[in-house]
């Protein structure tokens, strides 16, 4: 430790901090462009400058080293004197063009311009100007505006892991470029437009659509992959504008995925925004008490072995648990929510969690992927993975399709299940040994046996110990781990999915199942949607409930951790469309079999009544492994390929499928090239 | 730009540039072999001299360098645009690199600039001329002030030109011609004008 002296402050910082991290530690701002504290050190835009007693000029705070008993001085004349020459040289090239800037009101540029920049320009040569660049249908760039900081640079080269940015020609000539035109290609593009400190690089489908401060702010969670990331969403009247990322160190660090960042505009397309009920073969337009009644009649004839509901990646824990309420005042245990087919053993929770968590992976030294593209799947864990790798010495291997980029070196073992142990001696030799398993490696037939054998490997590697947990089940959305937690799955002599699909039931309750084909429910049975989009499953609806959408609600995800996270109501659901877990309180109520909750406040309870993790919102427990003892399958899986679940990134759910600015993405990006060679 | 000289759609060493990247390579300690990226985007700039009478670097054959130091390809092109002395765009035959620093510049480089364009009809710096045998530049300060004024034709140096020693030269690159490298009046290496002043005699005298 260091001790350093910042303005009469004294504070102790690490050996090897930078000077700018010892003032920050005694709570001085900095102003800074190119400095980010996730990325390498650059020093290029000279912002930072303080007076070091001793120094004979003012030192780049960011890349200077602190040395014990250093006196830094931050605010004197020199130094304000220093960084106004430093904002001058940096307007000289940036257009005042402020009031048509996208980034204008949250621009970090604008605002130390306020602190530093001159009240008028002393230049009066021509400025230059540098031609825009096409990066792809997410980022819009004004290269004109672009100060040279290189934060975008290094953000593709070291956090996504895709270099394919980069500072061309040189001086006055300098440009930030892919040099040969082309699309960025990573799942983390959007990120580039939090990361620019000017309006270099700006949101597309934001362009010219608002400015800051009209906004409503609203802290909510990502459910579009099952990492639940922290959002904040921005919204203005009925619409949401955007969706940015808020700061977790322990989910999604500063990241966002861009499915999750660019899927709203699907949230006003193919809305459901009024119930449905079909009447003579044809959908018409209904009541709510018209739809309730509808259910109700249809209901009231069946035994309750011969009523199901399914619920889907994106129902939130309040709904899934008022639904599992009433089927069983119904008296129905035909419950399921793996509507994609994985064979996700339940009985314990570690089953099916990310047990090691997501910071965890920076604990880890090797790690196995199993039947998982994770770059796609879950791109802000898959960042995490590739922090953890450059950290160094972190043998990474998969199975799965030859091919996969997974933005790290991982060797291919092979296509199929059989391949999994070529890896288990590197994974006994490590310490702390990671299994990460995709869901869509559980989506076969011999899905549980995948399971047990994926299991087995982590507890004959060493994976399974009482201080470390590497066995790790990687989900695909938001709302798939709530239901497990909740125990949303065949009670006592239930009907699982396919027994319910197989003829079982004749009427089938779907919150928002989308997860399997529609042709696969029999003609005769009855069905119910609750959902918010009209998708394939609605068009098989007898019955249309139109729900809220994840921005619409106040509701309870739980991410592939186990992590419980409350999203919060940014604008209200469309039309007649009612937060889901009020509409099936509000059915119980009209056929006699009221739930015991009406408000919030009661259903959380309830929550966390059902499970512990509704009780420690925002926290896991990051528990080693007590017991080893794996599921229950027996025998060895088949060595079918594995086959991976989402094969276009940008249009996975009922929401991105919605989405103009996905479908423009998936033309431009397609498949990735691991299934494009298939 | 004639069409031969367009971007080439794929691009291989040659069994020449293969040896020197062998000798290359063995520089860097393994691992380190990035740090090849200069001295390997030069032997492409000199194969494509030799293949196709235009010393360039083709987009397609960084690609081939950062496939074979294992870069990412953007790393190359910032390196391959940074340094004006790798062409990213096809050349004339003979590159005319004049210095116009200021010793050339106060010993007549605006004469032998003029030379050029005369003798090579071209329009200026940047041009090729339209017979594809040269392009001209402007070069900053190359290290030969004593001898100034100067121009580098391709890695060839040729010192003490005016308008008509520039023009004789032009003249005998368009017949194929090489003429010896070094000052145009004939003294040696960087000795004053009117021949050696000092150290004349032997060493008994």
């Amino acid at each position: 430790m260091a001790k350093v002296t910042v303005d009469g402050i004294e504070v102790e910082v690490p050996n090897g901090a930078s000077v700018l991290q010892a003032c920050e530690a005694a709570g001085k701002e900095i102003p800074r462009f190119c400095y980010h504290e996730r990325l390498s050190v650059a020093g290029n835009c000279r912002m930072c400058l303080v007076e070091v007693e001793k120094a004979p000029k003012p030192v780049a705070s960011c890349a200077f080293p602190v040395a014990d008993g250093m006196k830094v001085f931050t605010d004197t004349p020199v130094v304000r004197n220093a960084r106004r020459g430093v904002m001058e040289f940096l307007l000289i090239n940036h257009p005042l063009d402020c009031p048509i800037c996208d980034q204008g009101g949250e621009c970090d540029l604008q605002d130390q311009a306020y602190a530093y920049g001159h009240d008028s320009s002393r230049y009066g040569e021509a400025k230059r100007a540098v031609k825009d660049k096409d990066i792809g249908p997410l980022v819009k760039t004004v290269m004109t505006r672009c100060i040279q900081c290189t934060r975008c640079v290094r953000f593709a080269a070291e956090v996504a892991g895709t270099p394919e940015l980069g500072g061309t020609n040189r001086g006055e000539n300098m440009e930030i470029g892919t040099y040969v035109e082309k699309a960025l290609t990573s799942e983390l593009s959007g990120n580039l437009i939090d990361i620019c400190p000017v309006g270099a690089l700006t949101s597309r489908p934001y362009a010219f659509v608002s400015r800051p401060w009209e906004l409503k702010k609203t802290d909510s969670i990502d459910v579009l992959d099952a990492v639940g990331a922290n959002i904040r969403v921005d919204s203005r009247g009925p619409e949401v504008l955007r969706i940015i990322p808020r700061v977790n160190e322990a989910v999604n660090e500063e990241w966002m995925a861009d499915r999750g960042r660019f899927s709203f505009d699907g949230l006003k397309r193919r809305r459901l925004d009024r119930p449905w009920v079909r009447k003579d073969g044809k959908m018409v337009a209904a009541t709510w008490p018209e739809a309730f009644a509808a259910i109700a009649h249809r209901l009231a004839g069946l035994p309750a072995e011969r009523i199901g509901a399914v619920a889907g990646a994106l129902a939130d824990a309040e709904s899934v648990l008022a639904l599992k309420d009433l089927m069983a005042a119904y008296g129905s245990t035909n419950l399921d929510c793996r509507d994609d087919g994985a064979t996700i053993d339940a009985s314990r929770p570690d089953y099916w969690r990310f047990n090691s968590t997501i910071a965890g992976i920076e604990d880890a030294d090797a790690l196995i992927i199993i039947g998982s593209d994770v770059r796609r799947e879950a791109p802000v864990l898959n960042a995490r993975i590739r922090k953890r790798w450059t950290a160094g010495k972190f043998p990474v291997a998969y199975v799965g399709p030859r091919g996969l980029d997974l933005t790290y070196p991982a060797t291919h073992l092979g296509d199929g299940p059989a391949a999994m142990g070529a890896f288990a001696e590197t994974l006994k030799a490590a310490q702390k040994p990671m299994i990460i398993l995709g869901r869509g490696a559980l989506q076969r037939p011999d899905g549980a046996v995948v399971l047990a054998a994926a299991w087995k490997l982590a507890a004959d590697v060493g994976a399974l110990t009482p201080d470390w947990h590497g066995f790790n089940l990687l989900h695909l959305f938001g709302g798939q781990v709530g239901a497990l937690e909740l125990g949303f799955l065949p009670g006592q002599g239930g009907k699982d999915l396919a027994a319910m699909l197989d003829g079982g039931v004749d009427a089938l309750w779907l919150l928002n199942a989308d997860g399997f084909g529609p042709a696969r429910i029999p003609t005769g049975t009855f069905v119910v949607y609750q959902g918010h989009h009209g998708d394939a499953m609605a068009a098989r609806a007898d019955v249309i409930l139109p729900g809220a959408a994840y921005t619409e609600k106040d509701a309870t995800w739980v991410n592939t951790e186990g992590r419980a996270q409350r999203g919060r109501l940014a604008i209200h659901p469309p039309g007649e469309a009612k937060e889901d877990w009020r509409i099936i309180r509000a059915f119980s109520e009209g056929v006699g079999k009221t739930l015991p909750y009406n408000d919030t406040a009661a259903i959380r309870a309830r929550l966390a009544e059902a499970s512990p993790v509704f009780a420690r919102i925002g926290e896991v427990a990051r528990d080693g492994c007590a017991d080893v003892a794996g599921p229950a399958a027996t025998g060895a899986p088949t060595d079918a390929p594995f086959v991976l679940p989402i094969p276009v990134y940008h249009q996975a759910d009922v929401i991105s499928r919605a989405s103009d600015t996905m479908a423009k993405c998936a033309e431009v990006y397609g498949p990735p090239p691991a299934l494009a060679a298939e | 730009m004639s069409a031969e000289h367009a971007e080439p759609a794929s691009f291989a060493f040659d069994a020449e540039s293969e040896a020197k990247i062998a000798t290359i390579l063995k520089r860097y300690p393994e691992g380190k072999q990035a740090s090849a990226v200069i001295p390997l985007l030069y032997v492409v700039q000199k194969q494509m001299g030799r293949q196709t009478g235009s010393a360039w670097v083709p987009r397609v054959a960084m690609d081939v360098v950062a496939d074979r130091l294992g870069m990412a390809p953007i790393r190359v092109y910032e390196v391959a645009t940074f340094y004006f002395m790798f062409n990213t765009k096809p050349i004339g035959r003979f590159h005319l690199q004049v210095c116009g620093t200021t010793p050339c510049w106060l010993r007549g480089s605006d004469e032998v600039l003029r030379a050029c364009k005369d003798a090579g009809h071209l329009k200026g710096y940047g041009d090729t001329s339209a017979d594809g045998l040269f392009t001209l530049t402007e070069m900053e300060c190359m290290g030969a002030c004593v001898n100034a004024p100067m121009i580098a034709v391709d890695d060839d140096y040729y010192e003490d030109l005016d308008y008509e020693s520039t023009v004789k030269l032009i003249e005998a690159l368009k017949r194929g011609e090489r003429p010896t490298p070094g000052s145009v009046t004939g003294r040696r290496s960087s000795e004053a004008a009117g021949g050696a002043t000092a150290l004349t005699g032997s060493e008994t005298e």
